[in-house]
């Protein structure tokens, strides 16, 4: 039997990257970014695939988005504007009862995508980071979603001297799997730490998840610890109760 | 450990939210109820049905978190205000659907009441379809045989808060921030007011007994039911805007700009209500100035159910950032005509700038940009009424989770938008009146420290731009009114 075919694999990539939620519409050069390939490849991919009615256009030369084609044969996907709003709730509490600021994520290509920001609710002037674009290997929302899905690449930069890796990261995630929540300690950010669990939908599929951040003196009872169980515990519950808001979960 | 249950009967669904004694939710659940249009402009809710999915809320919020009756120290309710039923007595049986506070039906009784000013005076509102008086007048005018039964005291009339406390406690009462949007009752003395329930010709003795919006109604499986406020009331409660000068916008299925003016009704020249705020027990009642919006939401879920382009409200957002603007389209849901500042019964909406170069994404643009020119009209007016300037719009509300509507809300008004930490602040608002009555919390004013900036929307478009948009924004509204003639019906 032959191997994968490269160009349909591809083709996946884009389709998926276009679908998820919250994007704008995508330009060439945006995709061959998003997915490291070169311009003229993502354009051919474009072109067969608009042809086949899976991506379209506004405008001739424009940018381009998932087709009425690829609606009809109906997967359905989780839109990331739709997570946020069923999260809403779930986020507020989760950032009153743990004190911190709180994200929600879903995968991006390789990236973690910000959907939702709660801020730490101290009043201190905050911004809203909805729509950032997060490294998947040296955060707990990335951990959370990669430990459940498909690895997105080994390029994984190194951000501080704490950042895991790849063999590592490999046993992290295993532990992720474990424990069903994930944590990252000095590895984005020498000092911060964070804390996420994924969101699964009804069919038990990760489409997100849910975290805080934060100094590593408060998330942790020391520096070198792994996060206090109390915050833990409440971003768990923060993630079940989004996974029950999209009928994910029966208790 | 105890909690706060608040029961609220909103226009599109009803919920139950269970909070702690931080404010923070433990549970939630919500059912959704069927919107009936019976005819262009009418529209109705099932009353038995609203009854019965209040009931399983209830019922499922409290075995989500693995409560029982004893664990809760109060029910508070909160509703879709004006929203009109008539029930009987005996049976509990409604003698007709409710008539929901969009419908216009009673356009002609409207006219034949008199000039639009009539009642400002003594209840704060223009003589308009949205208030309960003239849907009651036209329950009593088209049942059949209705007005010989009222008059001989064997049917109710009640707004939402009224008819699910006769149902919980067996009282029949309602607030006083309900009853400031009957239209019948005086703002001055809080009491139906003998003038006006007789201009209206409705029967004394259907109505419901005038009380407070936090105190004992009575009980329900042993637990007290201690509070009651019109949504939008609940929700400047539950932002904490208990100061003058204090306010807020909640985003449902209208959107409802409510500024707290204190222990005094002030009355607007730029089509604002005045209303009452709030009254906690034997306290002065709070009153407000309200700019009301009939369709913000509603337009979304318009888009959704009669035109099918998403499947689910938070959809839009995702259309909507197809495009990078509206193509020029504006859309003026005047579908109940347009409420404030305007008060024209005679509008009905419109799309303007239509042009081939239009597609679902600019539509989809055009629905949440509504919602923001809306805003800004009754911000607008609530400047113009009381001299000083908005500096940030406090907003709330199921639809402050599109972060597109609201960096654009920010954009159109050039102040920033904040978000608190709860967004579902009528329930909160409730659940705190509620509290208050039971000892939970202490004092409103402890309230206040639960309060928390948890999203912040910066203004950042360019002064000619939005100068622009708003001009096209006006010349779209101005094409909405006097669609309506003598004979549509
Ligand atoms: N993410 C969203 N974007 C736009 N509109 C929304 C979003 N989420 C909810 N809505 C709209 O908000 C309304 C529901 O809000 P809600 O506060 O429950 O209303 P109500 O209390 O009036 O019933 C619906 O009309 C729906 O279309
Ligand atoms: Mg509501």
């Amino acid at each position: 039997m032959p191997g994968p075919i490269q160009s349909i694999q591809r083709a996946a990539e884009v389709l998926k990257l276009l679908a998820h939620g919250g994007a704008h519409q995508l330009s060439v050069g945006e995709i061959a970014r998003a997915l490291d390939l070169a311009k003229p490849t993502v354009h051919g991919i474009l072109r067969t695939l608009h042809e086949v009615g899976f991506v379209e256009q506004e405008v001739e030369g424009g940018k381009y988005r998932l087709g009425a084609a690829l609606f009809q044969i109906g997967t359905s996907y989780l839109d990331g504007n739709e997570l946020r709003a069923k999260a809403l709730n779930w986020s507020d509490t989760l950032a009153m009862r743990a004190r911190e600021a709180v994200r929600i994520g879903v995968m991006h290509g390789k990236h973690v995508l910000v959907v939702h920001h709660v801020f730490r609710p101290d009043n201190s002037r905050q911004t809203l980071d909805t729509g950032a674009l997060l490294p998947w290997h040296a955060t707990a929302l990335g951990k959370a979603l990669v430990a459940f899905g498909e690895w997105p690449d080994r390029d994984l930069r190194r951000f501080t001297r704490h950042t895991l890796s790849p063999e590592d990261l490999h046993t992290a995630m295993n532990e992720v799997r474990d424990r069903d929540w994930a944590y990252d300690l000095h590895e984005l950010v020498e000092g911060e730490a964070s804390i996420a669990a994924p969101i699964r939908d009804r069919r038990g599929v990760v489409v997100g998840a849910v975290g805080i951040s934060g100094p590593v003196e408060r998330l942790c009872e020391s520096p070198d610890q792994p996060p206090r169980l109390e915050l833990v515990s409440y971003v768990r519950e923060a993630a079940r109760s989004v996974s029950r808001e999209l009928g994910g979960l029966s208790w | 450990m105890s909690y706060i249950a608040a029961i609220d009967q909103g226009t599109t669904s009803s919920r139950c939210i269970v909070f702690d004694q931080s404010g923070g939710i433990v549970s939630v659940a919500q059912r959704e109820h069927r919107q009936i249009f019976p005819k262009p402009g009418w529209v109705e809710h099932d009353a038995t049905e609203i009854w019965t999915n209040v009931q399983s809320v209830v019922r499922d919020a409290l075995a989500q978190a693995s409560l029982s009756h004893a664990d809760i120290a109060a029910f508070g309710i909160t509703n879709q205000r004006e929203t009109t039923v008539v029930w009987d007595k005996a049976t509990g049986e409604p003698v007709h659907n409710a008539i929901v506070w969009q419908d216009t039906r009673t356009d002609t009784l409207i006219k034949s009441l008199g000039h639009e000013d009539k009642f400002r005076e003594r209840a704060g509102l223009p003589l308009a379809t949205y208030f309960s008086g003239p849907k009651l007048r036209w329950l009593l005018d088209n049942v059949d045989g209705l007005r010989a039964r009222a008059e001989r005291g064997e049917v109710l009339f009640g707004t939402m808060d009224t008819w699910l406390i006769w149902n919980l406690t067996g009282r029949h009462v309602t607030d006083v921030t309900n009853a400031s949007r009957t239209m019948l009752m005086n703002l001055e003395t809080l009491d139906w007011d003998p003038e006006m329930v007789s201009a209206m010709d409705v029967p004394l003795s259907m109505l419901p007994e005038i009380r407070s919006s936090s105190e004992v109604y009575g009980t329900y499986e042993g637990v007290p039911v201690a509070s009651a406020l019109g949504d939008q009331q609940a929700a400047l409660f539950g932002q904490t805007c208990f100061a003058p000068g204090e306010g807020k916008c909640t985003y449902g299925t209208g959107a409802f700009l409510l500024i707290n003016t204190g222990d005094k009704p002030v009355h607007s020249r730029n089509g604002l209500l005045t209303t009452v705020g709030y009254k906690i027990g034997d306290e002065p009642a709070a009153y407000a100035l309200e700019g009301a919006i009939a369709v913000t939401g509603a337009l979304v879920q318009w888009f959704r159910d009669k035109v099918g382009l998403i499947s689910s409200a938070a959809e839009i957002e995702t259309l909507a950032r197809t495009v990078d603007d509206n193509g020029g389209a504006y859309f003026v849901p005047a579908f109940s005509g347009l409420f404030a500042p305007y008060w024209r019964s005679d509008a009905r909406g419109v799309i303007a700038g239509l042009t081939g170069y239009i597609s679902r994404g600019h539509l989809a643009r055009a629905v949440l940009e509504a919602s923001a020119w809306q805003t800004r009209e009754v911000v607008d007016a609530m400047n113009a009424d009381s001299g000083v300037d908005l500096t940030t719009l406090r907003v709330d509300g199921g639809m402050t989770a599109n972060n597109l509507l609201m960096q654009f809300l920010a954009d159109v008004l050039d102040v920033p938008v904040v978000r608190p930490i709860v967004a579902e602040t009528t329930c909160l608002g409730a659940a705190y009146a509620a509290g208050l009555a039971v000892g939970y919390w202490p004092s409103a004013d402890a309230l206040k420290a639960n309060w928390h900036k948890a999203a912040e929307w910066e203004p950042s478009m360019e002064p000619a731009a939005r100068a622009r948009g708003y001009r096209k924004w006006k010349k779209a509204v101005e094409r909405t009114v006097g669609w309506m003639d003598e004979d549509d019906d």
